[in-house]
C-alpha cells in the first residue's frame, strides 16, 4: 500500500470540510475521486499535500510507510508526492526553468544524487515538452505569469512529468481545457502511468476518464466518501447525478 | 533647538572660519560657501517638526562632533575596492577615500579622447569654465541644511563632462570609500557631471565604509543633462551598518533629454537619499527606480521630486523595499506639475515586502499639480511574501528558506532588471542576492 488515509478530518477556522475520510491506494494504481462542488476534495488533495491553513483534527495519513502529516511540504515533495493544483500560482520574476532545475534539484539531492547543471536539465526537459507541447517561449517566462488557463493546467502536468513523483494527485487538470489540450494532458499523464507509481485524478467529468482510465472510482460528499466502486461508477454518476448519492448518504446515516 | 545643537552649529561656523582662512578657493567658490554656510547657520538641523523631516530624525547627526576624515594612504583601502561588489565592472573609475583622490586606485583606461573625469578640486583650480558655470546651481543649498554644509565644506569630488555627440562605451564609475578614524568623521563628497547635447552616458556612483565605525557622508551629486542626450545612473549605496549616509542627486534635464536613475541602498544605519530632476525641455523622460534592503535597526528615507517643468514630458518611478529586523523605511514622492507642464505622463510606483513584524514603512506620494491637461497616476504597497506562492514552492520541494529567497530576490529584480548596462545590472543582481542570502 502506498498511502493509506485512516479517519481523516480536517478544518479550516471553525469549519470542518473533512469528516472522516479513508481511502487505500495501492502501488501502481488510479484512483478518481468526483463529487459536487465545495464537497472537500481540494482539500483532500491540499492536506496531503501539505498546506498549513488547514488543521488536521483527526486521523492519521501513512505514505509508504511514513506519518505523511507530520512531514513539511518539501519533504513529502522530496519522498515523491505531487499535487496538481486546481488554481496553478502565478509566481512573477521567477523563471520557469530556474524554478523546476531547483525543484528538480531539491529532490535529487535529498536522494543523494548530484545536483543536474543546466545544460544536463535542458536536455533532459526537452523531451517533456515534446510529450507535453510545451511551447520553448513558456520556459524562460515566470513560472505561470500570464499563461492561460488550459497552459497552467499543462504546464502541472509538465512539471508531473519533470519531478517524476511515486503519488501524483491531479486536482481537476482538466477542468477549462478544450478537447485537444485534454487529450495532450492526458496522454502525458499515461505515458508517467507505471507500476511504480500512484494516481489521484480529482475531477468533476467523466470525459476526462475516458482518456486516463482509472482502476477506482470513489465519491467524495459532504467530507467523507460516501460510495466508491471500479470505473463503471463514474459512467453511472454520469448518467444519474449526485443526487442520487446524497441519498444514499442520508441513508446509510440513519440507523 | 536644543542648546546642545546649538552648540555644534558654532563648531561648525568655527570649521569653516579655518577653512576659510586656509584660503585656497577662487574667489567665485568662495563666496559660494559664504552663502551656504550661512543658510546652514539660518536653517539648522531638521527636526520631525519639519514637514520634509517628519519620519528621519537626524537628533545623532545633529549631536555628533564629526571631525574631518583624516588623510589615509590609499593603500589601506585596497582591499576594500578590490573586493567590493562592482569590483569586476571594467570601466574608466575614479576611487576616493576619505574624500580624498586616490589616484592609485583609480584607472580612466578605456575613456574616450576628449572626455574629462577628474578631481572637482583640482578642476576648480585649473579654472575650468563650465564648472563655475554649473557648480551649486542645479542642487541649491538656500532651503536645504545638509545641501548647504556640503556646499560650505565643499573641497572634492569628481568633475565629469562628457562632450558633445559622444557615446560612452563604458560606464564611469565614482567610488567613495571611507575609513574610520577613532573619532567619528564626515566627508562631503561634491560631483558635478555635464553630459553634453546628444550624447549617451552611464555613470555609477558607489559608496562604502568598513564594519561598524560611525561617520557621516553628505554627498551631492549634480547632474546637467543637455539636449537630446541619454544618461543612465545608478547609485549603490552599501556604507558601514553604523554610518550616516545623506546625499541629494540632483539632475536637470533639457529639451529631448532622457535620465534613468536606480538607486540601490543597502547600508548605513540611517540614510537619507534625496533623487530629483528636473524636466526643464519638452520631450524630456525620466525614470527615478529604487531598491532598497533593509534589516537590523536601519533607517532609510527616500525622498524623490520629479518636477516637470515644460510639457509633454514623461515620468516613470518604481521603488521597492525589503525590510526585515527592525528596519524603517520612509518613501516620500513628489511630483510636481507647473502650469507650462501640459500633456505630463507621469507613474509612480512604492511596494513593499515587509519579512518581519517589527518592519516598518511610511509611503506617500506628494502631487502637486498645476496644469490641466496631465496624466499622473500613483500606487503604493505593503505586504508580505505570498503564502499560496511559498506553498507551491515548497510543494515542488524547494525548501521553506530557499522559496523566501527566490520570491524575495523576484521581488527586487523587477528593479534590477529595468538597468539597462547588462554587466552592471548582473553584478547588482548578484550583491542584492548575496545581500538578501546572509540575512537572517
Ligand atoms: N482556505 C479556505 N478557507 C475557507 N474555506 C475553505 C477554504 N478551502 C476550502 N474551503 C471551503 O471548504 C469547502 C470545500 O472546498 P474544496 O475546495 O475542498 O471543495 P472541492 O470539492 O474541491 O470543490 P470544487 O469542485 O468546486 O473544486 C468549501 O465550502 C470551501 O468554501
Ligand atoms: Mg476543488
Amino acid at each position: 500500500m502506498l498511502l493509506e488515509i485512516k479517519n481523516l478530518h480536517a478544518k479550516v477556522g471553525a469549519n470542518e470540510i473533512l469528516k472522516g475520510i479513508d481511502l487505500k491506494v495501492g502501488l501502481g494504481e488510479v484512483h478518481a475521486i468526483m463529487g459536487p462542488n465545495g464537497s472537500g476534495k481540494s482539500t483532500l488533495a491540499q492536506v496531503l499535500a501539505g498546506r498549513d491553513v488547514y488543521t488536521v483534527t483527526e486521523g492519521e495519513v501513512i505514505y509508504d510507510g511514513k506519518n505523511l502529516l507530520e512531514m513539511a511540504p518539501e519533504d513529502r515533495a522530496r519522498e515523491g508526492v505531487f499535487m496538481a493544483f486546481q488554481y496553478p500560482v502565478e509566481i512573477p520574476g521567477v523563471s520557469n526553468t530556474y524554478f523546476l532545475r531547483a525543484a528538480r534539484n531539491a529532490i535529487r539531492k535529498h536522494h543523494g544524487q548530484e545536483e543536474m547543471d543546466a545544460m544536463d536539465f535542458l536536455t533532459f526537459i526537452r523531451e517533456k515538452m515534446k510529450l507535453l507541447e510545451m511551447d520553448e517561449s513558456l520556459m524562460t517566462r515566470p513560472v505561470n505569469e500570464g499563461f492561460s488557463g488550459g497552459e497552467k493546467k499543462r504546464n502541472e502536468i509538465f512539471q508531473m512529468a519533470v519531478l517524476e513523483p511515486k503519488l501524483a494527485i491531479l486536482d481537476e487538470t482538466d477542468s477549462g481545457l478544450d478537447i485537444d489540450a485534454l487529450k495532450i494532458v492526458a496522454r502525458g499523464v499515461n505515458a508517467m502511468r507505471s507500476k511504480d507509481r500512484s494516481m489521484i485524478v480529482v475531477t468533476h467529468y467523466q470525459r476526462l476518464l475516458n482518456y486516463i482510465v482509472p482502476d477506482f472510482v470513489h465519491v467524495l460528499s459532504d467530507g467523507r466518501i460516501v460510495k466508491s466502486g471500479r470505473k463503471e461508477l463514474a459512467l453511472e454518476l454520469e448518467q444519474k447525478g449526485y443526487g442520487w448519492l446524497e441519498g444514499a448518504v442520508n441513508a446509510t446515516a440513519s440507523p | 533647538m536644543t542648546t546642545a545643537i546649538k552648540e555644534n552649529l558654532d563648531v561648525y561656523l568655527q570649521s569653516f572660519r579655518e577653512l576659510e582662512r586656509r584660503g585656497k578657493a577662487p574667489e567665485w567658490l568662495a563666496r559660494i560657501r559664504t552663502e551656504a554656510i550661512e543658510s546652514f547657520l539660518d536653517l539648522g538641523f531638521p527636526t520631525p517638526r519639519d514637514e520634509e523631516w517628519k519620519y528621519t530624525n537626524v537628533a545623532s547627526i545633529a549631536r555628533t562632533l564629526f571631525e574631518p576624515a583624516p588623510a589615509v594612504t590609499a593603500e589601506r583601502a585596497a582591499e576594500r575596492v578590490a573586493t567590493q561588489a562592482l569590483a569586476e565592472l571594467e570601466c574608466p573609475r575614479l576611487v576616493f577615500v576619505n574624500g580624498r583622490p586616490a589616484p592609485e586606485l583609480s584607472s580612466l583606461e578605456g575613456l574616450e579622447a576628449g572626455i574629462k573625469v577628474m578631481s572637482l578640486e583640482k578642476a576648480v583650480a585649473g579654472g575650468t569654465e563650465p564648472v563655475e558655470r554649473y557648480l551649486a546651481r542645479t542642487a541649491g543649498h538656500a532651503t536645504h541644511p545638509f545641501v548647504a554644509l556640503n556646499t560650505a565644506f565643499l573641497q572634492d569630488g569628481a568633475w565629469v563632462e562628457i562632450t558633445k555627440r559622444t557615446a560612452l562605451s563604458k560606464p564611469i564609475y565614482l567610488l567613495y570609500v571611507t575609513l574610520p578614524g577613532s573619532k567619528p568623521t564626515v566627508t562631503y563628497p561634491r560631483n558635478l557631471v555635464l553630459i553634453g547635447r546628444e550624447s549617451q552616458a552611464t555613470l555609477i556612483e558607489g559608496y562604502l565604509g568598513p564594519g561598524d565605525s560611525a561617520y557621516l557622508t553628505n554627498a551631492v551629486t549634480e547632474i546637467v543633462v543637455e539636449e537630446n542626450s541619454v544618461l543612465e545612473y545608478v547609485k549603490l549605496q552599501n556604507e558601514s551598518p553604523a554610518a550616516f549616509h545623506v546625499a541629494t542627486v540632483k539632475m536637470q534635464q533639457t529639451r529631448n533629454a532622457s535620465a534613468h536613475a536606480t538607486t540601490v541602498t543597502l547600508g548605513a544605519r540611517l540614510a537619507r537619499e534625496e533623487t530629483a530632476s528636473v524636466l526643464d525641455g519638452e520631450g524630456g523622460e525620466a525614470t527615478l527606480n529604487g531598491l532598497y534592503v533593509l534589516t537590523g535597526e536601519q533607517h532609510v528615507d527616500h525622498h524623490t521630486t520629479l518636477d516637470h517643468a515644460k510639457a509633454h514630458c514623461s515620468s516613470r518611478e518604481l521603488y521597492k523595499g525589503i525590510l526585515e529586523g527592525r528596519s524603517t523605511g520612509v518613501f516620500n514622492g513628489k511630483i510636481i506639475v507647473r502650469p507650462d507642464a501640459q500633456k505630463t505622463d507621469s507613474k509612480q510606483s512604492n511596494k513593499n515586502l515587509l519579512l518581519s513584524e517589527d518592519a516598518t514603512i511610511n509611503t506617500k506620494p506628494q502631487l502637486e499639480i498645476y496644469a490641466d491637461d496631465v496624466k499622473c497616476t500613483h500606487g503604493a504597497t505593503v505586504g508580505q511574501i505570498d503564502a499560496e506562492a511559498l506553498f507551491y514552492l515548497r510543494s515542488r520541494g524547494i525548501s521553506q528558506r530557499e522559496a523566501r529567497n527566490l520570491l524575495t530576490v523576484a521581488f527586487a529584480n523587477d528593479v534590477l532588471d529595468k538597468i539597462k548596462y547588462a554587466r552592471l545590472r548582473e553584478r547588482l543582481k548578484a550583491s542584492v542576492l548575496e545581500r538578501l542570502a546572509t540575512q537572517p
